[in-house]
């Protein structure tokens, strides 16, 4: 308890000290799993529609693909996107590896498949017969996907959620691409694991609540926007 | 002839290789309510798919005012057109704003908007629950919004997909009513399709008959339901009693049929030797207790039966007479069944005019 209550005060001390190192790691966490977070929505978003609304051959083994996905561990895509970035591997020309932009890419590898496939659920909840009532009024094409997705708004937000939360909140594959290098690539986790391993468990648990703080955070303004009641009443004529 | 809005040519939908719709040509006219009727699995709600733009036939082609359907001008022609569901659905926002849709999505200002919804939520009696969560409401009045979202569209052409048959009976036929007051006073050209022939006969001016995917008959609502063409469209379209017999003679445009268990007069111009299909709808058939003969009835045919069966018919009583292996339906009301004190056992005559006989010509 001790530990807890000196962990608690450590970490006013780091956040209003005046210290810049635990605004850097705070913001580098944010800036790395948000833009990874958007990167997974343009692109899971899109593949959830098209899994839940078409018939293709081979849906099923997409449809089973993106279900492991979701479930994919972050070490082993920090494996996978560490071979491929290495100076030797295939794609080391780029010069990505222990930069932040490699832990996006990793981020969004985990992110991707959790955003596809509760799109994907999202969508089926709607009634299929939906989509010929809209048409049958007038829509367009995207018409139709704009109000679809207002339809689904709820379990999108929750797709938007469990994205931002698995990145945020991972260690596995930042530490494996990103290097845990200060002022670079040091994040929360990154830092709470080290912060630990050195036997500063004051500090670790300071992270750790900064951690907890800004999930919670981005949490609740998703939250509010998804139980915002919608219904707008007419102006009285 | 009249004007056509909507043509249908060379229409083949098929799921597979099984024909779900065959039509090699369909007008609807301006102006004209078409009630479409047909059993369920008739393709009826492909029709109106086809005819809504929402489904792509196989083959074949949709002209509205002339102008054929492409996939550049489908948006433009849908947005010309309306569709109501058998269910509706409607989206997660205010009984209004479901009303407004079809006009938000056509881009016009909240002004004019609230110009063309308003008349209809007050029309359809449903202004009071305009600030009510669509979710929230029963399927009547989910229904008549969703009827307001259509109408306020002011489209040329108006399709219903069977737009009653998921509501209780009170609430389906006030809103029956009100939609064929709507319908007379608007002149919205609509196509109507049912599986009711009693919605058929209330809103349709012309009835089309749709079975296995095939029209069998189209034409004004009255001759459809009295002239079938078909022993199954005839059976279809309620007219219960159908005799197969043989002309026997013919004298002053009166032809004498028999048939297993009695012979009839009927109107109409054949040929001894014919044989035809006497068809007769149930409210035709009058029944009077045996051995009233001084009661002469205008009705020209008698027949000697007795009762088989009798059944609580709503407001009537229908009663099933076997006249020597011949099956006679007939609807009467329950006064007369009070007093012809019928029971099933019991002989009774069935008496029918020669005009109220509709002849099919069997091959």
């Amino acid at each position: 308890m001790e530990l807890m209550l000196e962990g608690i005060v450590k970490a006013f001390q780091l956040v209003f000290g005046g210290e810049a190192e635990v605004w850097t790691i705070t913001w580098l966490s944010l800036t790395v799993s948000g833009t990874a977070t958007l990167i997974a929505l343009i692109l899971g978003i899109p593949l959830g529609i098209a899994l839940a609304m078409t018939r293709f051959p081979g849906r099923g083994v997409a449809v089973a693909l993106v279900n492991t996905g979701m479930g994919l561990p972050p070490v082993v895509v920090g494996l996978f996107i560490s071979i491929m970035l290495w100076r030797s591997g295939p794609l080391g020309f780029l010069n990505l590896i222990y930069t932040p932009t490699a832990m996006v890419i990793a981020q969004v590898v985990i992110a991707f498949p959790i955003v596809a496939g509760l799109t994907m659920a999202a969508f089926q909840t709607l009634n299929p017969r939906l989509r010929l009532q809209l048409l049958g009024i007038g829509a367009s094409k995207l018409q139709l996907l704009w109000l679809l997705c207002k339809e689904a708004r709820l379990p999108l937000l929750a797709a938007v959620m469990a994205g931002f939360g698995g990145v945020i909140s991972e260690v596995g594959s930042v530490i494996m691409v990103g290097g845990n290098i200060k002022g670079q690539t040091r994040v929360l986790t990154t830092a709470t694991v080290l912060e630990t391993s050195m036997g500063n468990f004051g500090t670790a648990i300071a992270l750790g609540v900064i951690l907890l703080t800004l999930a919670f955070g981005v949490n609740f303004i998703l939250t509010r926007i998804q139980q915002r009641e919608q219904v707008r009443w007419p102006r009285p004529s | 002839m009249a004007e056509a809005l909507l043509t249908l040519e060379d229409i083949l939908t098929q799921y597979g290789d099984v024909p779900i719709l065959e039509v090699p040509s369909l007008e609807v006219h301006v102006g004209e309510v078409l009630a479409v009727i047909g059993p369920n699995g008739a393709g009826k709600s492909t029709l109106l798919r086809i005819m809504g733009l929402l489904e792509q036939p196989a083959r074949g082609k949709v002209a509205f005012r002339g102008q054929e359907a492409t996939r550049e001008n489908a948006l433009n022609l849908r947005r010309r057109m309306a569709s109501v569901f058998q269910e509706p659905l409607l989206v997660n926002a205010s009984v209004y704003e479901n009303a407004a849709l079809g006009l938000k999505l056509r881009g016009l200002d909240r002004r004019t908007i609230e110009q063309q919804v308003r008349p209809w939520l007050e029309r359809l009696g449903i202004a009071h629950l305009a600030g009510r969560a669509g979710r929230s409401l029963s399927g009547g009045e989910a229904q008549r919004t969703s009827l307001a979202r259509a109408l306020a569209l002011a489209p040329e052409l108006l399709l219903l997909d069977e737009p009653f048959s998921a509501l209780d009976p009170p609430t389906r036929e006030g809103l029956l009513l009100d939609l064929e007051t709507i319908l007379r006073e608007t002149r919205i050209t609509t196509v109507f399709v049912t599986h009711e022939r009693s919605e058929a006969s209330i809103l349709g001016d012309r009835v089309a008959v749709l079975m296995q995917g095939k029209f069998r008959q189209v034409g004004p609502s009255i001759e459809v339901f009295t002239q079938p063409v078909t022993e199954d469209v005839a059976q279809f379209v309620g007219v219960e009693t159908q005799l197969p017999g043989l002309v026997h003679s013919v004298t002053d445009g009166l032809a004498r049929v028999r048939f297993p268990g009695g012979e009839a007069d009927v109107a109409g111009d054949f040929c001894a030797g014919e044989r035809v299909l006497l068809c007769l709808r149930p409210e035709d058939i009058t029944l009077s207790p045996p051995g009233s003969e001084a009661l002469r009835s205008s009705a020209r045919n008698r027949l000697a039966g007795a009762v088989v069966k009798v059944t609580p018919w709503g407001s009537h009583f229908r009663v099933v007479v076997d006249c020597d292996g011949s099956r006679l339906v007939a609807l009467i009301t329950r006064p007369s069944f009070t007093d012809l004190g019928l029971a099933e056992a019991k002989p009774v005559v069935a008496s029918f005019k020669a005009t109220a006989v509709h002849v099919i010509r069997l091959r």
